[in-house]
């Protein structure tokens, strides 16, 4: 056995390595499924913004299938979307993606879970990642999420939902809080 | 559908805690209420495969992006990404930045009177190889002052970005020198709590990677998160 190596912040001076220019676009013409884009805001413990955070996504196509050799389901893969996204903070603390809404994939046991998006959330000042997800405000299937049941405190799992944009079709905001009121749930997977 | 065989879970000790006070800007950053612990999901045994963008062979050489040659002493760092089970982890990406041989980063934000070098831009990408190799040509890395306390100054490093085979593999980490008498002062390394999983952080100098009359060379090897068992094959 070999131990891991350990995690260490990523600081501030990430911006001329990681990001580069489109990756927080999934989507070509060709992708299939319903285009929708997310916008948030990343706030410290003073609720200040974050202009130095880099946040990444991982998800399901349209279809529920994740671009990868151990989702084995039978379910298409779309040549068009890969499903990785990556997008650093704005002076603001702001990010942006442009996906599809992902479909359902499988859960622990028979479940199912409702459509979400994987998140990790790296800064200076963290010495290791975070990891939350993003679900969809008004979907039906969040009820009977396993991982959103997880989550005892309503208020809380309130912070994993994304809210519908105001008058703006497919735009969903999610704000990442990293401490204090409205804090985000993170994971420990 | 059966329930995807896990990755083992956070080593204990080996990973430092969000909240780490002697590194002052984790305090505003912590989350204060704990994590909610998850099964692993197919959400979470996936991950992103590399395929956005070629690697180009000079992604890896640091010390060709310009015109002429940088700054500093040239070097060349070289290992493995292997799992806890000692797996070689091949086909992923390996991402580094650093400052140049003076200590400064040519990020903007970066305000240290060091000065920039017109030949180095300190950002390198290259893939693991079948046997989990990787191997970049650089220079050695500056320190340099920060205002985390009184007369701050962080170790030489460069920083590592991996993603390995899963979303949980994910890992951010920096590789130090050994020797460099600034790392048992830095708040940063001394976020691990197990001094023997920090020294991992350390590279070794390696003579069998040095090239004579050329470069010196050191090996730094990285262990990512390892399944608890090996998936059946069907």
């Amino acid at each position: 056995m070999s131990g891991q190596t350990p995690s260490q912040t990523v600081g501030p001076f990430f911006g001329f390595a990681l990001p580069r220019e489109g990756h927080e676009v999934l989507v070509t013409d060709a992708t299939a499924g319903e285009r929708i884009a997310i916008e948030g805001r990343v706030f410290d413990g003073d609720g200040a913004p974050l202009n130095d955070a880099l946040i990444e996504i991982w998800q399901a196509n349209a279809a529920g299938r994740y671009d990868h050799l151990d989702d084995r389901q039978e379910k298409p893969l779309d040549p068009a979307f890969h499903g990785f996204g990556r997008c650093p903070t704005d002076e603001s603390g702001r990010f942006h993606f442009r996906t599809i809404r992902p479909g359902t994939v499988p859960g622990p046991g028979n479940t199912l879970q409702a459509p979400h998006i994987n998140v990790t959330v790296l800064a200076r000042g963290m010495l290791k990642q975070l990891v939350t997800r993003i679900y969809f405000e008004g979907e039906p299937l969040n009820a009977d999420d396993p991982i959103l049941g997880l989550v005892g405190d309503p208020e809380r799992r309130k912070t994993l939902i994304a809210k519908r944009g105001n008058g703006k079709n497919g735009t969903y905001t999610f704000d990442i809080r990293l401490q204090g009121p409205g804090e985000t749930v993170f994971f420990d997977v | 559908m059966s329930d995807p065989i896990p990755y083992r879970r956070e080593e204990k000790g080996a990973q430092p805690p969000s909240l780490y006070p002697p590194y002052v800007s984790t305090v505003k950053r912590a989350p204060r209420q704990p994590l909610v612990l998850m099964p692993q999901t197919l959400s979470e045994v996936t991950g992103p495969v590399y395929g956005h963008d070629k690697v180009m062979p000079d992604d890896s050489d640091l010390t060709r992006q310009h015109k002429g040659e940088p700054q500093g002493e040239r070097i060349i760092v070289t290992g493995r990404v292997l799992d806890e089970s000692g797996r070689p982890v091949p086909r992923t990406l390996v991402e580094i930045w650093q400052t140049n041989a003076a200590g400064r980063y040519i990020h903007h934000g970066d305000q240290h009177s060091a000065p920039l070098d017109p030949n180095f831009s300190g950002a390198g990408r290259t893939l693991t190889d079948a046997e989990g190799r990787y191997k970049f040509v650089t220079v050695k890395p500056g320190a340099y002052p920060w205002r985390n306390h009184s007369n701050a100054w962080r170790p030489a490093h460069i920083h590592f970005s991996l993603f390995g085979p899963s979303f949980l593999t994910r890992l951010v980490t920096q590789m130090y020198f050994s020797g460099d008498p600034l790392i048992p002062l830095d708040p940063v390394y001394n976020g691990v709590p197990d001094k023997k999983a920090a020294a991992r952080m350390v590279s070794r100098f390696d003579l069998e990677a040095t090239v004579p009359e050329w470069a010196l060379g050191f090996s730094f090897d990285i262990v990512l998160r390892g399944r608890e068992a090996t998936p059946m094959e069907h």
